[in-house]
């Protein structure tokens, strides 16, 4: 075979992008640990077993396309979240834990 | 009944068939990992370096057992780096370079769909092998099936997913994939002449015949073959390869002098 540039990056444009979430044991909830692109749900799913478990990180996978998500916008992070930053009510902190209840 | 005295009461299965079992993951382990830093992408880089590190793994149980049997102070290192090319008794299929036909000295690129097509017909060997082992009368060897079984599953059915996908892709994959089959198919008619350590570990109750296997492998290749729009080539009336008797390829040598110049270069070294 030749040394041409074989037509590699297609792939990675027409490939959509997956975000990938990992269970790391029962109880747990899945976290986002990183995207891949892939073909498909399955293709996704075996891909990430292979990128994000292969140290015992997990007992389970969810692929979600990342285009299903939707996301806040940067811009609106003044408005969405700095309101936030005074309201230190909304802290539980004021409260005394009982010492029957231990750790919460 | 501790895992030893288990262990000590069972039979052995021979050395020469623990080392056809060694030999063959090795090999392949050793070429598969050729695509570390090299993959198609880099989700596959890793797969198929994992896969790599599967087969070493099983091979490093299987040499370490072996080391135990052949005794003489033999190790699994010994085995694997200072054994030659007519010792090894992996089956020709596994040595092959990731490439169509070459003569040993050429250099071509590597061919993914080579790869795939190997670690798909070697993967549908292995579940049904490995499955059957695990009622071996030897214990232990029962017990490297069990582990390896997993792993081998997971194997065919990364293979045999991008068997499809590059069959029923575009036509550039379809015709590489059949024209890696064409060229790798006839490899494995070595699979079903039992060699003398396999009939040994037959009559021994401590392997499995091959032979036997034919038909479900048959069924696992022409389910995927059909599902990837492939055509199984008409089997050609042949030489029969014997690289599990020690009669290789050009190509064996090449593997092993890349294998093995470390060790060789700095015997007994460690880390």
């Amino acid at each position: 075979m030749s040394t041409q540039q074989h037509p590699a990056v297609p792939a990675l444009k027409e490939w959509p992008l997956w975000e990938v979430f990992v269970r790391s044991k029962q109880g747990l909830e899945h976290k986002h640990c990183g995207s891949l692109h892939a073909s498909d749900a399955q293709h996704a799913l075996q891909m990430a077993r292979d990128v994000y478990t292969r140290r015992q990180e997990g007992v389970s996978i969810w692929v979600v396309p990342s285009a299903a998500i939707a996301a806040s916008d940067p811009g609106d992070k003044a408005e969405f979240f700095d309101p936030s930053a005074d309201k230190i009510y909304r802290h539980p902190t004021f409260y005394q834990i009982p010492d029957e209840v231990g750790h919460m | 009944m501790n895992t030893t005295e288990a262990q000590r009461s069972s039979v052995q299965a021979p050395a020469d068939y623990l080392l056809h079992l060694a030999d063959n993951a090795l090999i392949l382990g050793q070429r598969n990992a050729e695509w570390c830093g090299h993959g198609p992408i880099i989700e596959e880089d890793l797969s198929m370096a994992n896969n790599a590190l599967d087969l070493i793994g099983q091979a490093r149980l299987l040499y370490q057992y072996a080391a135990q049997i052949v005794g003489g102070g033999a190790t699994e290192d010994s085995l694997a780096y200072f054994r030659d090319v007519p010792d090894f008794r992996n089956y020709t299929l596994l040595e092959l370079p990731h490439s169509p036909p070459l003569a040993a000295t050429a250099r071509g690129d590597r061919d993914y769909a080579t790869t795939i097509v190997r670690n798909f017909l070697y993967s549908a060997l292995m579940v049904l092998l490995w499955e059957r082992l695990t009622a071996s009368a030897d214990r232990q060897l029962a017990a490297i099936a069990a582990r390896s079984l997993k792993e081998s599953h997971y194997h065919l059915r990364h293979s045999r997913d991008w068997l499809v996908r590059f069959g029923d892709g575009t036509d550039e994959s379809h015709d590489r994939a059949q024209a890696a089959l064409d060229h790798l198919l006839p490899y494995t008619d070595e699979f079903w002449a039992d060699s003398a350590a396999e009939q040994a570990a037959l009559t021994q109750g401590v392997g499995v015949s091959v032979a036997a296997l034919r038909t479900d492998w048959n069924a696992l290749v022409d389910d995927a073959l059909k599902e990837a729009t492939l055509n199984r080539p008409v089997a050609a009336r042949g030489y029969i390869t014997q690289g599990k008797q020690g009669v290789h390829s050009e190509h064996l040598g090449f593997v092993l002098s890349e294998m093995q110049s470390l060790a060789r270069a700095h015997p007994g070294a460690s880390w």
